[in-house]
């Protein structure tokens, strides 16, 4: 199939691509990278009046610590977050995550902000950022605004995005010394979209655990961070009784909903898998 | 309706001095054996292929289709005239235009009794009994001028009730064809007189049903057409991504009224085939129905939502079977009893009854008991169609013959190797008629066995499996022996009134340069045709491989015959390039002895030139042939005719199928907490005769097996109850790729048929017929300390986890 | 009314210049303009890979680009590869051990495996396999691929090549 036809515009700046979707508002689309977008477009899913091309604000590319955060930009490639050491050092999360992102052809193409502006309750971007307590910057006309991670993913497909705002960047506290991460994903084939994932993060000292964070992908209409699970778990030992507290505290709070292959109980039940081997890999 | 015979009685028994010598260390001679590279994977590594939809011709139009949003609806109305005025539209037709040009055609053979389907038009006219149908045509400037029409297209629609469960369609409260008076398509029952005798006399009779889900061959390449009418001449030329271009040549003929001899079919590079080519397909039949209207060359290339939807699907099965065997594990007989559903309509020409009939005639076949029932219901049901998809209905008659096998074994104590180590027809068995009535030439099922668990190191296996026991990880070990048609006589179709050939024909011609150009009616799909045919050309002339040129997929060009399907091309009509080859070599060898004046006895061609049989001195090379054959015949003696071309054709007729057979075995381990199957090792000894091109013939057999684990792990057509297809994309319909596979080890027995002289069997299906039952077995026994079995296709996590009861 | 776009994109080092639709993708914009016919669509949502080209020295999806996007960017397609003869020790490779039938999916695969002979020299087969794994081969059983890349590897490792 072969997409509808659509305008298309190229901002040379962000404060043009702002003026273009004030001006064009739900009638336009951004591109960024595109991965999830074209496909859309090729299936004639969306058929927007006016793409705008974000491709070339090269402000919007990039990753830098600055100052306690690592400010990655909306326009920042899969596979640069990948393989940049500046990640690895400080996000360590992200670069576990990173190659769980479908194929390489689709990681050197496809953008962290996009991933995150989609909000594909399955993606692996969004669920890390709440692991990671990340703040999402966003600009508009009107001037720029930070969202935490946590508000910012609001339903299916859905974000705290205003039609004329513009995702640009995520800022996230850079790790501390004794923090530890773990991403996990079980996915029918590599690359495909998870059934379930977790990201997890917490210090440990002397045997326990805080600040804990786990989030989850697949189990919901949104990423979800594991409140409950989380509280069974901090200031704890990280033992096999404090894991299947943790593990039980999902069913309350999950609300997986069954896909083509996998019913809702199963879903549960491959969280509650996941959530045990991360935890024991925090606590090894 | 009792049947004891299988559509062999046709073919005669062959008698003793018909049959043939064994061929005499083919393997050992020329190019036959050798892993030869093929040159035309050289233009497809550069990007230089010619698949359908690479073609342009001028004033080219393209067509799309507009498909039925229901499963089963009457059309109330369909409006058409909005989408003609859009940009670029030329044409918008509906069934009844299309049908003036283009007559309908009913998907029935003459030898499968009483099957029944009714007539089906290029675009439905009326009602909509699948969801997909195409109910009107758009022709366009471009595909996406076309597609934006498709958008004006105005229909109403009165949905009817769907069928689309197996059971339902069997129960027949609704009969989507009321004319046909129930949804039964095809039933065939047949029973040896011994078998409730067996029955009631084994020591242990073990039952299991066992479902599998309907999927379907994704090609790479989509189904394409452009079909280029010329009124002036009132002839039709067809590109097409086909696998029978003779077949289609005959079809688009009868069906549109033009004369078969201004019918051509030119096949040219084809992105994968796997049988889903090889079918007529409404919408194929009606771009060449409107490139006649039109007068102008019309292109349809299907994307990928059309393939789901619309590319013959297959093996949708459920199946009962049993088996009755004594306490020292000897097998006295199995039973059986399969339903299986194939969409609204049986497929022309084929029909959607073999699929079925193959499973009754297949299941329990390596096996040497006498008495066997069986019992076949083909439904009609509101989803795709179904036909005709590689290694057809075998790895469903497999799975079912090795998953009860193993429940046997099991409960006999017995090691699975053991037990079938005492079943399996024995080596000096041959000739053999097998209960359903199929009939075995001479197969290798101990040797294959014995190769098998040598390769594997089957006792090593076990061992590490039951020490990975005590420490949680769950591996499992699975064999399934098989056997497979191939080589198929006219017994298959033909008997039947279908005007698809069982022979193929090749021309060998020798060119002036003293190159050989071959000429075959058997098509290249990426098996390596070509690569194989110059290999037994050049051995049967006596040239070198890469003097040797092959032509195929052109019916205006090459000589008639079958094409490819059914593990064919190698064994017949890599015998009729045999027999051309060596009536050229006969004829150069005529003109040489004329030239030099020596007695043709004392020559032979080799090494591109006459030479003397008995010392190889050369003496006259093949440009050298070629020059006088057809520049100087004035100097050749006034009554010698240089024939520099020669034609033969081949067709098996002894025995109804030439089944080859095999064993593969499956290495799994199973995470019992995700219910995730990883697969470790897989392994196949295959005996398909002689072996032409040992490189080719492995990675056949290895992609074959990969379609066969797609089919285990990962492949199912998901339709909703109303019959809506839920995983039309190949985003959410999942087939293997290079992560989900393991390395697979491939042997070889060597049995060449007697029935020719290359010896050649078939080989393009043997991955896939047995690989799911092997996978299948591998689950099961990794399961089994934890008392879990699994039973339905494709095994998926959650299908895993539900049999060990942990969701 | 379809609007058309002035573009600009350097294909196997040669600028060319078409005025194009902006619906349609890179891969479209080969075929069909410019005719270069070894870059195969298949599924065009991204999937199978059969459409993988290089733009700026990256393998990406060609139905995942559109045509506009590749304005002032550097594109190569397995013909360009193959008349530099960038590529022709895994061609031969492919070639030796049957690692293609049909060959649809080939110059995707290709395309893919350029980029992991270069960004992973050290990939072990395990490594290959993902590495690889967003191509769909519907024919071969993936063996004769990973060895062909294999081989490749281990050839320009021994040549310094890598």
């Amino acid at each position: 199939m072969k997409a509808s036809s659509f305008g298309y515009a190229r901002p040379e700046s962000l404060a043009e691509a702002l003026e273009l979707l004030a001006r064009h508002g739900e009638r336009a689309k951004l591109l960024a990278g595109g991965q999830s977008l074209i496909p859309s477009l090729n299936l004639r899913l969306s058929s927007p009046a006016l793409l705008i091309d974000l491709g070339n604000l090269s402000e919007l590319e990039g990753i830098a610590l600055q100052g306690k955060d690592l400010r990655i930009g909306a326009l920042t490639r899969h596979r640069a977050i990948e393989r940049s050491p500046v990640v690895a050092a400080h996000a360590p999360l992200l670069a576990q995550a990173a190659p769980h992102i479908a194929h390489v052809a689709i990681r050197n193409r496809g953008t962290f902000g996009g991933s995150l502006a989609m909000s594909d309750p399955a993606a692996e971007w969004p669920a890390c950022c709440l692991a990671l307590g990340a703040s999402i910057v966003v600009a508009s006309a009107r001037g720029e605004r930070r969202v935490q991670a946590e508000r910012f993913f609001k339903a299916l497909y859905a974000t705290d995005l205003a039609p004329d705002e513009i995702l640009v960047a995520a800022e996230i506290p850079a790790a501390a010394a004794d923090s530890r991460s773990v991403f996990l994903e079980l996915a029918r084939r590599r690359g495909d979209y998870a059934i379930v994932g977790v990201a997890a993060q917490a210090r440990r000292s002397k045997g326990r655990l805080q600040d804990v964070r786990l989030a989850f992908l697949g189990v919901a209409a949104v990423p979800l961070l594991a409140r409950r699970a989380m509280a069974a778990l901090e200031g704890g030992p990280c033992d096999a009784a404090a894991i299947a507290a943790a593990e039980r505290a999902l069913g309350d709070e999950l609300e997986p909903m069954a896909d083509l292959y996998h019913s809702a109980a199963t879903k549960l039940h491959l969280a509650r898998v996941l959530a045990g081997r991360a935890l024991a890999a925090l606590a090894a | 309706m009792n049947e004891r015979v299988a559509p062999e009685r046709l073919a005669p028994e062959p008698r003793a001095e018909e049959r043939k010598a064994p061929p005499a260390q083919t393997a050992a001679t020329g190019y036959i054996g050798a892993s030869v590279p093929r040159a035309n994977a050289k233009r497809l590594l550069e990007g230089r292929g010619c698949y359908v939809d690479d073609l342009k011709l001028p004033r080219l139009a393209h067509v799309v289709f507009f498909r039925s949003p229901h499963a089963h609806a009457r059309i109330r109305k369909l409006d058409l005239s909005r989408a003609r005025t859009q940009p670029g539209v030329l044409a918008a037709f509906d069934g009844r235009a299309i049908a003036e040009y283009c007559s309908p055609w009913v998907g029935v053979l003459g030898h499968l009794k009483g099957i029944k389907s009714p007539p089906q038009h290029a675009v439905a006219i009326e009602r909509a009994c699948s969801q997909g149908e195409a109910v009107a045509a758009i022709v366009a400037e471009t595909r996406a001028q076309a597609e934006d029409a498709l958008q004006h297209v105005e229909a109403e629609w009165e949905e009817l009730p769907a069928v689309t469960g197996m059971e339902e369609a069997l129960a027949g409260r609704t009969v989507i064809h009321p004319e046909l008076g129930d949804n039964i398509c095809f039933r065939r029952e047949l029973a040896t007189e011994g078998v409730e005798q067996a029955f009631a006399a084994a020591d242990l009779v073990v039952e299991e049903t066992f479902g599998f889900g309907r999927h379907t061959g994704v090609t790479l390449e989509g189904r394409s057409i452009l079909a280029d009418y010329n009124a002036a001449e009132h002839s039709l030329t067809v590109y097409q991504a086909t696998q029978a271009p003779h077949m289609m040549q005959d079809i688009f003929s009868r069906h549109l009224g033009i004369p078969e001899a201004n019918v051509r079919v030119i096949c040219k590079d084809v992105g994968g085939s796997f049988g889903i080519k090889v079918h007529v397909y409404p919408d194929e039949m009606a771009t060449a129905a409107i490139s006649v209207m039109l007068r102008r060359p019309v292109k349809f290339a299907a994307d990928r939502l059309e393939s789901f939807l619309t590319d013959i699907h297959a093996r949708e099965h459920k199946a009962k079977v049993r088996l009755a065997c004594t306490r020292d594990g000897r097998i006295l007989a199995f039973d059986l009893d399969d339903l299986t559903a194939i969409g609204p309509y049986s497929v022309y020409p084929r029909t959607s009854g073999i699929e079925g009939n193959q499973v009754v005639n297949l299941t329990g076949g390596p096996y040497r008991h006498q008495e066997y029932r069986a019992r076949l219901n083909v439904v009609f049901t509101n989803k795709n169609v179904t036909c005709q998809y590689r290694a057809v209905g075998h790895p469903v008659a497999v799975a079912l013959t090795e998953g009860i096998v193993d429940v046997a074994a099991a409960k006999l104590g017995l090691d699975p190797a053991e037990f079938r180590r005492r079943n399996l027809i024995p080596d000096d068995a041959y000739p053999y008629t097998f209960p359903s009535g199929i009939k075995f030439e001479k197969l290798s099922h101990h040797q294959c066995l014995d190769k098998l668990l040598a390769l594997m190191d089957y006792a090593g296996l076990r061992a590490e499996q039951a020490q990975l026991r005590t420490r949680g990880v769950y591996r499992g070990i699975g064999l399934a022996a098989m056997i497979e048609v191939t080589n198929p006589s006219p017994a298959f179709y033909g008997v039947g009134g279908a005007r698809i050939s069982a022979q193929d024909g090749a021309t060998v011609r020798l060119e002036p340069s003293g190159m050989v150009t071959c000429l075959s009616s058997v098509t290249e799909q990426g098996q390596g045709t070509d690569g194989i045919f110059a290999q037994i050309c050049a051995t049967a002339v006596g040239v070198s491989v890469d003097q040797v040129r092959v032509i195929t997929g052109d019916t205006g060009v090459t000589p008639y015959g079958g094409g490819t399907w059914a593990s064919r091309g190698a064994g017949i009509g890599g015998e009729a390039v045999l027999q051309a080859g060596k009536a050229l070599k006969s004829n150069i060898l005529d003109l040489a002895a004329a030239v030099l004046g020596a007695d043709k006895a004392t020559l032979e061609v080799r090494d591109n030139a006459v030479c003397d049989k008995a010392t190889g001195e050369s003496k006259l090379p093949l440009a050298e042939v070629g020059r006088i054959g057809y520049f100087r015949p004035d100097t050749l003696p006034l009554k010698f005719q240089a024939e520099l071309s020669a034609t033969r054709h081949y067709t098996p007729r002894e025995y109804a199928f030439t089944f080859t057979n095999g064993i593969q075995a499956s290495l799994v381990e199973v995470d019992t907490d995700t219910g995730f199957v990883r697969l470790l090792k897989h392994w196949c000894v295959e005996d398909c005769g002689t072996v032409i091109n040992p490189l080719l013939v492995d990675e056949q057999i290895r992609g074959g097996i990969v379609q066969g684990i797609g089919a285990a792990m990962l492949e199912e057509c998901l339709y909703s109850a109303e019959g809506q297809l839920l995983n039309g994309s190949l985003a959410d319909y999942l087939v293997p790729m290079t992560g989900d596979v393991p390395d697979i080890e491939v042997a070889h027995v060597c049995t060449p048929t007697r029935q020719s002289e290359l010896g050649a069997k078939g080989v393009g299906e043997a991955g896939t017929a047995g690989a799911p039952g092997a996978v299948m077995n591998a689950i099961n026994d990794a399961l089994a300390p934890l008392g879990a079995r699994v039973t339905d296709q494709p095994f998926t996590p959650e299908r895993i986890l539900k049999a060990l009861k942990k969701v | 009314m379809e609007e058309f776009f002035e573009t600009t994109i350097t294909v196997n080092g040669t600028p060319v210049t078409r005025r194009v639709a902006a619906r349609t993708h890179l891969v479209d914009f080969l075929r069909e303009e410019l005719g270069l016919t070894g870059s195969h669509t298949a599924c065009e949502h991204g999937v199978c890979g059969a459409c993988t080209l290089r733009v700026d020295g990256q393998i990406l999806r060609g139905c995942l680009m559109l045509a506009v996007q590749a304005n002032g960017r550097k594109v190569d397609t397995i013909e360009g590869l193959s008349d530099a003869g960038e590529i022709r020790d895994l061609q031969a490779a492919f070639h030796e051990r049957n690692a293609l039938q049909c060959g649809f999916c080939t110059p995707g695969v290709l395309m893919t495996a350029q980029e992991l002979l270069r960004d992973r020299p050290e990939a072990t087969r395990d490594e290959i396999r993902e590495f690889m794994s967003g191509n769909l081969c519907r024919c071969t059983g993936y063996q004769a691929i990973i060895d062909s890349i294999e081989a490749v590897l281990i050839a320009r490792r021994r040549t310094g090549r890598l």
